[in-house]
């Protein structure tokens, strides 16, 4: 056994106590990110959604657009805008929210393609006006579309927040970097399982708030 | 009567290529009347129908819905005016039962005691559990959305229905149910209501005046559905109507409406002579025995002798209807049965006898219509 690791194990559970400042602005480093770029990802897809439903002919570039922005690694795109944007903040969120489109633009023209023609020429029968039909009808019955493109977006921005961490935005994959430069492993340990904590706790907010907002798809399953 | 709706010279073209959907069509509906549209898909019966609640612009002509053009109106507003029910109920699946009854209401700023109130009596009046109303659409059946989808139709109480295949979706068992419950409702509410649907005998059932559609919402025939199946008026209407068209008519009438018949019926006081007599002039093998005016039974030729009548051993009768029977279950009854006659029992009394030379002669004679 090498003797850098015999004096090297996985866990030493001083570090979470030495560094626990360190550790905790990481966290909410990396929990700020996400927010940020999920936030922005969503006014971006709802327009290009918008978009998408309102001319049929625009659907298509629009995906394929998302797509394409998706298959671009992720190294590599941070990489492209330092020379534009420095190490700010909006180096790492540019293309964090560039990744959630393709999901979320999905899921939302999805989302409101699955409203029935009937719900909808019963709204307009009915005297609703577009706005009080969109918002009061549409929306809703969307919701639960929007809902799962949403925790995808946000479990897979956590993930890719780490990273983000090569043009220095910090976060919890500054501990895993820090680790893999030092051949320490508490660190590595500490920063990926938080961010996959991060992940499933964020995953599991949203999914309780949807089923708060959507009462009744529970009761169909019943 | 006052025209609720008027179509004049209206024409829908979706675009310039193909052929108009409906061509300068003029109808004309009354207050409080039940009109069913009818005619093979692609006729422009649901076009005509989404024209009179602006779903539908038409590109020419006129409508107007109680003396007034439809497009003076905001097109919000004259919706919430009119009721529209359609094929798949289109509830809203988020939204519970009662909700659900309420949108026009609430669209239209009515106070929640108001609203409660007017909800439970809707749910009543089309015959819908109450605990229903705090359920969502998904955890009801078929009839009883659809059920809903006529309640929030009726719930401002407006003057005019619209009706897109209201039972197009259900089963033929509860389709038939809601259309006796549509029927019973009309009778009590008095809505002028146009009704689209491509099944003739829901129109027959259902209607006051049936226009026939063809191709290009041209009205083949607009009249009573007795006289659409006595006398089509030309033979695209004859074709649609199809060959059984006698045998629909007969659901239209009732036995009541025929000419009294006394049949060989007899009272027991009368001599196996006389009953003899009365079964030859009539060609018949069976006789029938009143007691009091009440209908007694069957007796056939052979058993009667010298005793007198009231003493013979007589078969309660096969085939037996009221006056509100129609002529089809009556024709239906004779045919199964051995006498060849049905016997009207009118609370208890004899009414008569129904035969089949009986109501095809009165179907000729085009009484009752």
């Amino acid at each position: 056994m090498h003797p850098a690791q015999a004096t090297n194990p996985i866990i030493r559970w001083e570090y979470l106590v030495d560094e626990w400042d360190q550790i905790s602005e990481a966290l909410v480093q990396h929990l700020r990110l996400t927010v940020v770029s999920v936030a922005l990802g969503v006014v971006l897809a709802t327009g290009l959604s918008a978009v998408a439903l309102r001319f049929r002919w625009a659907a298509t570039p629009i995906t394929t657009t998302t797509a394409v922005i998706y298959t671009i690694p992720s190294v590599a795109l941070f990489g492209i805008l330092v020379p534009y944007t420095g190490l700010s903040m909006w180096t790492a969120v540019i293309p964090l929210v560039g990744y959630t489109l393709l999901v979320l633009v999905t899921n939302f023209v999805a989302g409101f393609r699955a409203v029935p023609a009937a719900v909808r020429d019963a709204a307009d029968g009915m005297g609703m006006s577009r706005v009080r039909r969109t918002l009061g009808v549409d929306l809703p019955i969307a919701a639960p579309y929007l809902i799962a493109g949403l925790r995808i977006a946000t479990v897979s921005t956590v993930g890719l927040v780490t990273v983000a961490a090569v043009v220095g935005q910090g976060g919890l994959g500054r501990l895993v970097l820090d680790g893999l430069r030092r051949s320490f492993w508490t660190p590595m340990v500490v920063g990926s399982s938080l961010s996959i904590l991060l992940a499933l706790g964020l995953d599991l907010v949203i999914h309780l708030v949807g089923r708060w907002l959507t009462p009744w798809a529970r009761r169909r399953a019943t | 009567m006052a025209s609720a709706i008027r179509l004049v010279g209206v024409t829908k073209r979706y675009d310039d290529r193909s052929p108009p959907a409906v061509r300068s069509l003029d109808l004309e509906v009354e207050d409080g009347e039940l009109v069913a549209l009818i005619g093979p898909s692609g006729c422009g019966k649901t076009t005509t129908l989404r024209m009179i609640n602006r779903l539908v612009e038409p590109t020419d002509g006129r409508i107007e819905v109680a003396g007034l053009d439809v497009r003076s109106v905001d097109a919000t507003q004259l919706r919430r005016g009119i009721g529209y029910v359609i094929q798949q109920a289109g509830l809203f699946p988020h939204r519970t039962v009662a909700q659900n009854i309420a949108v026009v209401p609430r669209a239209l700023r009515w106070d929640r005691a108001r609203i409660a109130a007017r909800v439970e009596e809707l749910a009543d009046l089309v015959g819908l559990e109450r605990s229903l109303l705090a359920r969502y659409p998904d955890e009801l059946s078929g009839g009883q959305q659809q059920r809903v989808g006529v309640a929030r139709a009726l719930a401002a109480d407006p003057p005019v229905l619209l009706m897109d295949e209201p039972f197009g979706a259900v089963d033929p068992i509860v389709r038939a149910r809601l259309q006796g419950e549509l029927s019973d409702l009309q009778r009590r509410l008095h809505k002028t209501i146009v009704l689209v649907t491509h099944d003739l005998d829901e129109a027959v059932r259902l209607a006051d005046r049936v226009a026939v559609m063809s191709l290009g919402g041209v009205v083949e025939q607009y009249a009573s559905p007795d006289e659409v199946l006595r006398a089509p008026a030309n033979e695209f209407v004859e074709e649609f109507v199809g060959a059984d068209r006698g045998m629909k008519r007969l659901r239209l009438h009732t036995v009541g409406e025929l000419p009294f018949l006394q049949g060989p019926v007899v009272d027991e006081a009368t001599t196996p002579a006389e009953a003899l007599a009365t079964l030859d002039r009539l060609g018949s093998d069976w006789l029938g025995v009143t007691r009091d005016g009440t209908f007694a039974g069957w007796v056939h030729r052979t058993s009667i002798g010298e005793a007198p009548l009231s003493r013979l051993q007589l078969h309660m009768p096969a085939a037996q209807v009221t006056p509100d029977s129609t002529l089809h279950s009556a024709v239906e009854l004779i045919m199964s049965s051995d006498t060849s006659v049905a016997v009207i029992d009118d609370g208890g009394r004899f009414g008569g006898v129904v035969t089949l030379e009986h109501v095809r002669g009165a179907l000729a004679r085009g009484r009752g219509s």
